[in-house]
């Protein structure tokens, strides 16, 4: 029997559970003796002129080795955006949290004390805390461009005549806050320049490879004078993409001192300084026909870029993925992308994708609400159905395969949807003050969409061990036992004799890495293919050893033993032998797996809660959830993945939220004050299996990664929504807080009463 | 985030912590279980020459009753109050609350006089010792003296001791088989209440209605006078003055403060 | 100040400043980072460590306050013959952990807990860990984790 497809534990997790891993503050490598303990002075206002930096008094602390700041930089442009950020903050700072100084101390407890003393003078600009703020245009970030828009795609002007004829047209403005992507590792890198002119960089990073060469461009070296290697990373969640800009100075720095140098932000700075994601504010409108036939949909995004946009792709895939499973006639997109004084916005899990899922989800049962119609009857009206895949949608994405009513009736069966809704008219007919919601999401997302490829090799030795190496990036998503599983069952090796090595960019020099949900499809298909060629060669060695020809040999994966077909008594190989008859001394190949298409994992989500109108408390009761990614590696690590979606993307609809005061300061600076959600407000997960195939690539598989945070966002909002709908509420804003759910309830009471 | 630099002194009896504090006064503050002082200190919101750590005084851990008065150390950690026999009898309010506050790690290091000394109004243990009409005993160089509950929080994080006192005592009369009710509201179970109410005998102490933990006079009168619990419970917020933040404006606790009340009366009527 | 711990069984003696708390003391000092740092202000719990038997949050513990003490660390649970502690076993057993990072933290409060209330349920298991997070797992794995753990059934 195969082993893919079965509960396999994580060869991971042994150096977790007994030394709590091996995290980039937790090296303690030669190379980093001596090292220079570092930390960034940023800045505490939003908006402000430099007006001078006095660092003498820090340079007199005891233990500084160094305080630099813009002036002393000899690095080349930030090639990045737009318009360009700074590496340190020299003339003006754009957000709270900006860098404008680093400090270098003996001791890491010399560097608070020495950063005290760095003396800033700020001469206070108004600053551009919000969306509108930036539309609005009065102050602008970057004077010189005349606008706070930096990137519009899309139609100029829309066109309302997609909406003639139809009977209802709903419109409705829906933020999708602000969140950040708060792993519990923060952010960390140690630095060491060797004698031989290389630098070594340790990063906690999910993208050894691009970080590399990020390093090399920005330091003004060759790829070759920079090694990256990922250890242990503790969570990215698409905000540790490649290397951030800390990197570099504390490279430069590292070259200045000639010592060694070790950073670890800490949480404030991680909350202010480390990428958010989200922060976009849609305007949907959805227009149709009485008994729920969509015709047309419109959806307007406005993307805050935060103060130096490092990355624009978030608003344009959100229009690409803007249809949703929906087989909507007509469709328009605009995005527009806007500078604030706020911390820069990058991926976080899902990126673009959620924001997309969330408007149209919202917009499905805004439509179904005006329309007095079921809003799961609603969705299944207007699914693209199965017999039309692949299917082209109105704004270019190309979906692979998908059975989205056969998702939502499994989750709706499996909920015991009907006698929910009966429990729910039970509860206001008698009046009772905790309300039951229901809340639907069906959803499609794409993976494996940024076009690139991945490495893979794998090595076959006389002792009959195998070391793969991978360009993927795992950092807690168990990948590794994944690959370990599908060259057992490809090569017929024990999962005990396989080795899963990446992050290394000496080991692993060519690759792109871990986002995007991207690495099982293309990193699990480079190394299929890598196992492929490895198995083409030793068949080769195989029939020499055998004397016989290389197509009448086989691979007996029940025994991993190569023997002549329809010969089976006959003498048997075992890929130890083979692999000592190499040359070379062993078996290898190395791949990169580029004809990689994105796939389009779907799913449905309901999500059941109760809110006390009393309070405005939202209780998160169930959550429901189809995930369909294709056939299942590990389900193990598979149903984890979509656990820790859930959770995620339930956190945002309930909970979490960054926050500026007008004044662009932040107020979510701690994880006292930033919502993160807690085993508390969650439910045990309901999880029902789907496995939808694709054909575009080796394995038929989609990926995991984000899909459940995709679904679960708009299905618990929509859910808090439905509660109140009684109570006349058509639409609150996430979270929802319960400050927000009794105000909402409260404004609606007014109007009753007038 | 690490703290300011500062001297630690380990005090060995009470006596000891107390010459500490008469010589050092106002530079020194006194380390408890630490869970309030030390993450101020680390944020460097509070910057002490001198920690004179008072932990080790097993002396001040106990729950006795004595006559109709319970007594509780004031370094009794909320672990051991929440599990304590003798004080889920004959004060349930303050055992029970003792076991809302922080999250386990913190019950087992923060002790019920730190919290007080520290007199915040978000936090839960003030409102429940007003509930409880408690007294508290502290101990300086001109000896001991009693300070009633009511009397004891001054404005915010400020209370009448004097830098060279210490608290060692907190008494409260047994409320043995009375009627008690607390409820804590939050965002998340992790989070400092957005207002809370504490409910002992005909008394409502108020979590984060004001710049110091409150009483709702207002609601304690109209019981007393006879009023119903939904009457009584609807002037909660007479009278108060809750900090107005956007995740929890002053009307939205206000309006809590009602509901919790109503809802902490319910549960004290059926106790 | 000369500070002085028993962590994991073995005695540590070294000379810190004053103001030197209980995780850096572990780390640095002792030389065991498994105990990880995860926020600043008492949070998060990445840091939980056996105090005396009971779970603190070793960055809100100054090392002078746990002088003449014993300290568990995630290192100090498996047996000398590597043989995993039952949370140990049944993190691994129910991917209870994924990046990792919560993971020493959680398995020590689990144990906490565990000693206090042998037998929890999901919900309990929950309120015991409300002062631990999360970024990875949802939750649920950990709970389960924790469960099996405690000698009951895993059912979901």
């Amino acid at each position: 029997m195969s082993i893919v497809g079965t509960r396999v534990v994580r060869q991971e997790d042994q150096n977790l559970i007994t030394a709590g891993g091996t995290y980039v503050d937790d090296l303690r490598a030669e190379a980093l003796s001596g090292a220079a303990h570092a930390v960034f002075v940023r800045s505490p206002i939003a908006h402000a002129r430099i007006g001078g930096i006095d660092v003498s008094e820090a340079k007199a602390a005891p233990g500084v080795l160094g305080v630099f700041t813009a002036a002393d930089l000899g690095l080349g442009p930030h090639a990045a955006g737009p318009v360009e950020e700074p590496w340190l903050a020299g003339e003006v700072v754009r957000y709270v949290g900006e860098p404008v100084a680093l400090v270098l101390t003996e001791e890491r407890y010399q560097l608070a004390d020495a950063a005290e003393l760095v003396d800033v003078d700020y001469e206070p600009l108004d600053a551009v805390a919000s969306i509108d703020a930036a539309l609005d245009g009065e102050t602008l970030l970057y004077p010189e461009t005349g606008s706070n828009i930096v990137q519009v795609n899309g139609m100029a002007e829309f066109d309302d005549a997609i909406f003639e004829g139809c009977d209802v047209v709903v419109t409705q403005t829906i933020a999708n806050q602000r969140v950040a992507p708060a792993p519990l590792e923060v952010r960390g890198a140690s630095l060491a320049w060797g004698e031989d002119g290389r630098l070594t960089a340790w990063l906690s990073t999910q993208n050894a490879q691009i970080a590399r060469s990020q390093l090399a461009g920005s330091l003004g070296v060759g790829e070759e004078s920079v090694r990256v290697i990922a250890p242990d990373v503790g969570g990215g969640f698409g905000a540790k993409i490649g290397a951030d800009p800390e990197a570099t100075v504390l490279g430069w720095a590292a070259k200045r001192l000639g010592r060694p140098v070790r950073w670890v932000e800490s949480r404030s700075e991680n909350l202010t300084s480390m990428t958010h994601g989200r922060a976009q504010l849609n305007t949907v409108t959805i227009g149709g026909k009485r008994d729920g036939t969509v015709l047309a949909y419109r959806l307007d995004v406005v993307q805050d870029a935060g103060a130096y946009p490092r990355t624009l792709f978030l608003p344009t895939l959100t229009e690409l993925m803007a249809v949703g499973v929906y087989r909507f006639p007509k469709v328009q997109t605009r995005s527009r992308a806007v500078v604030t004084n706020t911390t820069p916005i990058a991926a976080y899990r899902g990126a673009g994708r959620p924001e997309a899922t969330a408007a149209v989800e919202r917009a499905m049962d805004l439509f179904a609400a005006e329309l007095g119609l079921d809003p799961a009857d609603v969705r299944r009206a207007n699914f693209i159905r199965p017999e039309e895949f692949p299917y082209r949608t109105p704004t270019g994405a190309f979906y692979d395969t998908g059975e989205y009513a056969a998702a939502l009736d499994k989750v709706l069966d499996t909920a015991g949807y009907a006698e929910l809704r009966a429990e729910q008219r039970r509860r206001r007919e008698a009046g009772d003050p905790v309300e039951l919601g229901l809340g639907i999401a069906a959803y499609v997302e794409i993976t494996g969409g940024d076009g690139g490829g991945e490495s893979g090799r794998v090595d076959i030795h006389p002792d009959g061990s195998v070391v793969a190496w991978t360009g993927s990036s795992p950092h807690g998503q168990g990948l590794g036992t994944s690959l370990a599983m599908l060259l057992a069952d490809r090569l017929g090796v024990p999962l005990e004799k396989i080795t899963v090595r990446h992050g290394d960019t000496d080991e692993v020099p060519k690759a792109i890495g871990t986002f995007g949900s991207r690495s099982l499809q293309l990193g699990g298909s480079a190394i299929r293919q890598a196992a492929d060629e490895v198995i083409a060669q030793a068949r080769e060695l195989a029939a020499n050893l055998l004397e016989a020809a290389p197509d009448d040999l086989e691979l007996d994966v029940e025994r991993g033993v190569w023997q002549v077909r329809g010969a089976p008594s006959s003498t048997v190989l075992s890929w130890a032998q083979v692999a000592e008859t190499a040359t070379g001394g062993k078996l290898t190949a190395d791949v990169w797996f580029g004809d990689g298409q994105p796939t389009f994992p779907f799913g449905a989500h309901l999500a059941v809660v109760e809110v006390d109108t009393e309070t405005g408390k939202v209780e998160l009761r169930r959550i429901i959830a189809v995930d369909d990614a294709g056939p299942i590696v590990n389900p193990l690590t598979f149903r984890g993945q979509r656990h820790g979606g859930l959770g995620q993307g339930a956190a945002q609809a309930l909970l979490e939220v960054v926050t500026y005061d007008e004044d662009g300061n932040p107020t979510t600076a701690t994880l006292a004050d930033y919502s993160f959600i807690t085993a508390v407000e969650l439910p045990d997960f309901e999880l029902v299996d789907m496995a939808t195939p694709t054909d575009r690539n080796l394995l038929g598989v989609k990926g995991i990664g984000e899909a459940a945070t995709i679904g679960s966002t708009p299905a618990v909002h929509n859910a808090v929504v439905d509660a109140l709908s009684a109570r006349g509420v058509k639409h609150l804003d996430m979270p929802t807080t319960p400050i927000r759910v009794w105000a909402a309830l409260e404004e609606t009471a007014k109007g009753n009463a007038q | 985030m690490i703290p300011a630099s500062f001297q630690y002194t380990r005090a060995s009896t009470v006596d000891e912590a107390l010459a500490f504090l008469a010589s050092h006064g106002d530079e020194a503050k006194v380390l408890a279980g630490g869970h309030s002082l030390l993450p101020l200190m680390k944020l460097r919101l509070a910057t002490p020459e001198y920690l004179v750590d008072i932990g080790p005084l097993d002396e001040l851990r106990y729950v006795r009753l004595e006559g109709d008065e319970v007594a509780i150390g004031a370094l009794s950690r909320y672990s051991a109050l929440v599990q304590d026999p003798v004080l889920r009898e004959h004060a349930p309010l303050l055992a029970h609350v003792s076991g809302e506050v922080g999250d386990r790690q913190v019950r087992h290091r923060g002790t019920i006089g730190g919290s007080l000394v520290h007199a915040d109004a978000a936090a839960d243990l003030p409102a429940a010792v007003l509930a409880s009409d408690a007294v508290l005993v502290a101990r300086g160089p001109e000896g001991e003296r009693r300070i009633p509950a009511a009397e004891f929080f001054l404005g915010p994080f400020t209370t009448p001791l004097e830098p060279a006192e210490l608290l060692t005592e907190i008494r409260l009369p047994a409320q043995t088989g009375q009627g008690w009710g607390f409820q804590k509201f939050t965002r998340r179970s992790l989070d400092w209440a957005m207002a809370g109410v504490a409910v002992a005998g005909g008394r409502v102490g108020l979590v984060n209605l004001g710049g110091v933990p409150l009483r709702a006079m207002a609601t304690e009168e109209a019981l007393a006078a006879g009023a119903s619990i939904e009457d009584a419970a609807a002037l909660a917020a007479e009278g108060t003055n809750p900090p107005d933040e956007p995740h929890a404006t002053a009307a939205y606790r206000r309006h809590l403060a009602r509901v919790l009340t109503r809802r902490a009366l319910q549960a004290a009527s059926r106790s | 100040m000369k500070v002085s711990i028993e962590v994991n069984g073995r005695p540590v003696t070294e000379e810190v400043p004053d103001r030197t708390l209980l995780v850096h003391f572990l780390r640095d000092t002792a030389g065991l980072t498994g105990t990880n740092i995860g926020c600043d202000t008492t949070s998060c719990g990445a840091c939980t460590v056996l105090l005396d038997g009971e779970s603190v949050k070793s960055c809100t513990v100054l090392a002078a306050q746990a002088d003449g003490h014993a300290v568990t660390t995630v290192e100090g649970l498996a047996g000398a013959d590597g043989s995993l502690h039952p949370v140990q076993r049944a993190f691994r057993e129910q991917h209870g952990l994924q990046c990792g990072f919560c993971t020493p933290g959680m398995i020590m409060a689990s144990v906490s807990l565990l000693a206090d209330n042998p037998k929890p349920t999901r919900d309990e298991v929950r309120a015991g860990l409300e002062g631990n997070l999360c970024r990875c797992t949802g939750y649920h794995n950990i709970v389960s984790a924790v469960i099996d753990a405690s000698g009951q059934e895993v059912d979901r």
